[in-house]
């Protein structure tokens, strides 16, 4: 691999950066692979990098339908945090924000990692009580969730100027998560691509998994493909929203619903809010990009969808609760906007687990799954080259469900 | 947007609706007789097709009414106006 420096820029300058490497190789698709991983989006790129790093794994192929890195790694607001409610969810989250922290170094590769508090925007009392449990909860696994003032609030945020007392809901609280960062969301999966290509892992794209095939004993054999047959004793299904589509081929239903989330941004403007602002109340978040643009989300569409796309009343909903909060935003002209496939689980929970069928492998119900690419991709390969869970990830396999020993995280985020 | 038609007002804007959630199948009478899979399969795990998906919406800004409609995941196309639930 060719290392990215200071030195490597100089020396590619003086040849008019003629002569850069491609950052990842493009192979012929080999009939059979020690591992499958299907889906180049974060979490699939970060399991074969670590498959590959952490545990000699390197006969791996990644395939996905589309272009790398064009799913939900794509489609976020880029979000890094770890202000969760369960015990077992916060110390995943806290390893996930500690591997982001030094990932640029790790993966030689620019993340712009950004490291700015998250202030969640407190507007009513029963929302104060929860996110002051969830303090509690995260004070004993090293996570920060500080409270503030609505004076020291506004300080740190000058443009909030709605939410007086005069106001539909006035401000009455803050509190500050410290651990919170954004980066570049490409950057992840490029630079997970081109650090799991060094190791020798293959990744594929324009290859779409259709179904996932069983042997005679009923175990994972591979995945047909529209580039043939490609066989495997480990397949693992990482591509998100389609969960569900793909393990149904072999009749696993899992506990998983796909819903459409959407964000967009505004034009750019100059350095305007230097933290992630969360409104928990109403229903709408949003940071400042390094381009200047305004990253805006809101709640997930009502109801199951497939569809990518951004529903006008949905839409409406997130700009009317920012402008309440952020009148002068009003004048700003919106830009772009997308949705994503993401699944949830039963328990609004990510699921990282084996299955009845032996070799196949799934992670899903990452709603909000950006943040946890590291830490996602860590315990994913962790399973796979073990076939035993890592310590971190334990809580979060399917038998959770069969003994209903629900891990609730509903209501942790806007997004549900 | 959607274009639901609620059995007692007729068609009105999704903005006036509240979504009421997945529509389950109908309970088991005796989940004690059940099998511990199948009491598993009905507490937690939905349908979740690229098509028709059955669901609930509550006409929370009018009429009150909660009622089932089969609506397709990939196109928002309402494919079955369904029945109130009239108490």
């Amino acid at each position: 691999m060719q290392h990215y420096s200071f030195l490597s820029l100089a020396r590619n300058a003086l040849t008019n950066h003629q002569n850069w490497q491609a950052a990842w190789r493009s192979p012929p698709l080999k009939d059979r692979y020690d591992v499958i991983i299907i889906g180049a989006g974060g979490h699939g790129l970060a399991t074969a990098y670590y498959l590959a790093k952490n545990h000699g794994v390197t006969n791996v192929a990644v395939l996905e339908k589309g272009w790398l890195g064009g799913g939900n790694v794509a489609r976020n607001t880029v979000t890094i945090r770890s202000n969760y409610m369960r015990d077992e969810s916060i110390p995943f989250y806290v390893k996930t924000v500690s591997l982001y922290d030094g990932l640029t170094k790790d993966l030689n590769y620019n993340l712009m990692y950004s490291k700015r508090s998250m202030i969640d925007v407190v507007q009513t009392y029963p929302k104060l009580r929860e996110i002051r449990r969830r303090m509690l909860h995260m004070d004993l696994y090293g996570a920060t969730y500080e409270p503030i003032d609505v004076a020291e609030l506004r300080r740190r945020i000058p443009s909030l100027t709605g939410g007086g007392p005069g106001s539909r809901l006035p401000v009455i609280a803050g509190m500050v998560h410290t651990d919170a960062a954004v980066c570049r969301h490409d950057a992840v999966a490029w630079g997970y691509a081109r650090a799991a290509d060094d190791h020798g892992v293959e990744m594929h794209q324009n290859t779409e998994v259709r179904e996932l095939l069983r042997d005679a004993n009923g175990a994972i054999c591979g995945v047909e493909t529209n580039r043939g047959t490609v066989r495997a004793d480990k397949v693992a299904v990482v591509v998100s929203g389609h969960t569900t589509t793909l393990t149904e081929t072999v009749g696993l239903r899992l506990p998983l619903k796909t819903f459409n989330l959407t964000a967009f941004v505004s034009e750019p403007v100059k350095p305007l809010i230097d933290v992630v602002v969360n409104c928990p109340d109403i229903g709408v978040y949003l940071s400042q990009s390094d381009k200047g643009e305004l990253v805006i989300g809101g709640a997930p569409d009502p109801g199951q969808s497939f569809r990518r796309d951004i529903k006008q009343n949905v839409f409406e909903d997130a700009v009317c609760a920012m402008l309440e909060l952020f009148p002068a935003f009003r004048r700003l002209k919106l830009m772009r906007q997308w949705g994503g496939s993401l699944d949830m689980a039963h328990d609004a929970s990510p699921i990282v687990s084996t299955t009845d069928i032996p070799g196949l492998f799934v992670s899903a119900g990452w709603w909000g799954g950006f943040k946890a690419i590291p830490a996602g991709g860590f315990t994913l390969a962790h399973l796979i080259a073990n076939d035993e869970p890592h310590p971190l990830i334990a809580p979060f396999g399917l038998d959770r469900f069969n003994h209903l020993d629900f891990i609730l995280e509903s209501g942790t985020t806007i997004a549900r | 947007m959607l274009l639901l038609t609620c059995p007692f007002c007729g068609p009105r804007d999704e903005s006036e609706f509240a979504h009421g959630g997945y529509a389950r199948k109908q309970r088991p009478d005796n989940p004690q007789m059940m099998s511990d899979d199948a009491w598993v399969d009905y507490l937690t795990v939905p349908d979740n097709p690229m098509g028709p998906v059955r669901e609930k919406w509550w006409h929370v800004r009018g009429c009150g009414t909660y009622f089932t409609v089969e609506r397709d995941t990939r196109t928002h196309d309402i494919t079955d106006e369904g029945e109130s639930h009239a108490s």
